[in-house]
């Protein structure tokens, strides 16, 4: 198990460019939207937190279609499948790794891009742990559109398709208790807690069902 | 409460018993010859009481006349929501019992639940403009069964995307189980969030809260988009079944290379 994350770091790592993709997509949503709405500060400051996240989302999106690809390329999917180990514990630890390289990078460069639009400081931190604790759940629900779309030579667009309408609630989560951080009377601490049981509640379904649909594709 | 329970398991088995039996697809042709022209006769007469009592009823003493929407709305919208609910049930019948049928019926009920969900969308959207004064509201209700409109689109483009029956079979699956999430959401939507849409009026326990004269022709209409329903998902397995076997024989006689569409 440890030797499969160590794996999964080690060959995105030496691959390179697949964390820096994602974050320079992410810049280039941020960049992007005070040319869309002008550039008033007031305006961004207010949108900003729902801008990072919208942000986050669709460059977690964009590398999701690398989770099974390469391994399913070069043959390893059908080691993983024909393990001992239960499959449901691979694919969860192939997320974990898989976010860690992918996302967490987008994670840590959220407080730049949260001052370029002019969002406050306390709208940052909670931006920063809402998104630490809200984006697995995208990668562990994006495994099952990764899974399914394996097969298919270009995936990429399909996945978005099939999984952008299941990562909506953490979207309204995630925002939802970044404002109740930066407004008073707003509550924190119940979307947030939605927020966390989301994510464990579908690190528990994701790698499930991807298991079952790996499983079946393979033999 | 034992004879109750035997009962039971007697209907669950001779269910499963006619599930096997119709596990052979000349078979369910067969079936769904003899079926189809009775199930378009009765949701033909139950759409023409339905209609009917709908354009005979009383104006509401608020709403007026766009109140007749309700007859469209609610049952498309409830057919929606079931008609998931008959693909989530095929994908279990396919990644658990491999009924070959069970997955010709998912991708048979999918444009149909498709059409359903898009003419709950437009008729709400009719009747939210003179209403609420607006076409369209971000509301939980109404966002959640977009959600749905979006899954249904998903799957439709999944199935399109993989040619081989099988592999497509087990994916479609798979999204659909998973997909389903959202058919609780829309159902209990109006009850968790503060929504602009009325909460749930016809299954209340107890009495329902609308009155006889509107309530009839809306159950009647429900019972015509049911048929309807069943009706049009056993004509799209046929013809699924039918394009199945034309495949087969394309892919027999070599023909399938020379770019034709399947």
């Amino acid at each position: 198990m440890i030797a499969l994350f160590k794996r999964e770091l080690l060959i995105a790592l030496r691959g390179g460019g697949g964390a820096l993709t994602g974050v320079i997509f992410f810049l280039c949503v941020i960049t992007i939207v005070p040319f869309g709405i002008g550039p008033d500060l007031k305006l961004l400051s207010q949108i900003g937190p729902a801008v990072l996240w919208i942000g986050a989302l669709l460059a977690t999106l964009l590398g999701l279609d690398r989770l099974f690809q390469q391994d399913k390329e070069d043959g390893s999917l059908d080691i993983l499948v024909c393990q001992e180990h239960a499959l449901t514990w691979l694919i969860f630890v192939k997320c974990i790794a898989h976010w860690i390289v992918s996302t967490l990078p987008l994670v840590i460069a959220t407080p730049l891009f949260g001052l370029m639009l002019n969002v406050s400081p306390m709208g940052i931190l909670a931006s920063m742990v809402t998104l630490f604790v809200g984006t697995p759940a995208i990668t562990f629900i994006g495994a099952v559109g990764a899974s399914v779309t394996v097969t298919l030579p270009r995936g990429g667009v399909l996945i978005a398709i099939l999984v952008l309408p299941l990562v909506i609630p953490v979207l309204i989560f995630g925002v939802l208790s970044i404002d109740g951080a930066i407004n008073e009377p707003q509550p924190f601490t119940a979307p947030f807690l939605i927020l966390c049981a989301f994510t464990l509640f579908t690190s528990v379904l994701g790698p499930l069902a991807a298991s079952v649909m790996l499983r079946h594709s393979a033999d | 409460m034992i004879e109750n329970t035997k009962n039971n398991i007697g209907i669950w088995a001779r269910l499963g018993a006619w599930l096997t039996h119709m596990a052979n697809p000349t078979r369910f042709m067969r079936f769904a010859d003899r079926t189809i022209p009775y199930l378009a006769g009765l949701s033909l007469s139950l759409f023409a009481i339905g209609l009917y009592l709908g354009f005979t009823a009383p104006q509401d003493y608020q709403q007026g006349a766009t109140v007749q929407i309700m007859f469209v709305h609610v049952p498309s919208a409830w057919l929606a929501m079931m008609c998931f609910s008959v693909m989530a049930v095929s994908g279990i019948g396919t990644l658990v019992w491999r009924h070959p049928l069970a997955d010709v019926s998912l991708r048979a009920a999918a444009p149909i639940g498709l059409a359903f969900t898009f003419l709950a969308l437009v008729t709400g959207s009719l009747w939210g403009k003179p209403m609420w004064g607006a076409w369209w509201v971000w509301d939980a209700r109404l966002t959640s069964v977009f959600i749905l409109f979006l899954i249904y689109i998903g799957i439709i483009a999944l199935s399109r995307a993989i040619e081989e029956p099988t592999t497509a079979a087990r994916s479609l699956s798979v999204i659909t189980l998973v997909g389903w999430i959202i058919i609780p959401i829309i159902k209990f939507s109006v009850k968790w969030w503060n929504t602009l849409h009325q909460p749930a009026s016809v299954s209340k326990l107890g009495a329902p809260s609308m009155d006889a004269v509107f309530l009839y022709p809306l159950l009647t209409m429900a019972l015509a988009f049911t048929v309807l329903f069943f009706c049009l998902h056993f004509m799209n397995m046929r013809n699924e079944i039918l394009r199945r076997r034309l495949r087969v024989l394309k892919i027999k006689s070599g023909q399938l290379g020379k770019g034709s569409a399947v």
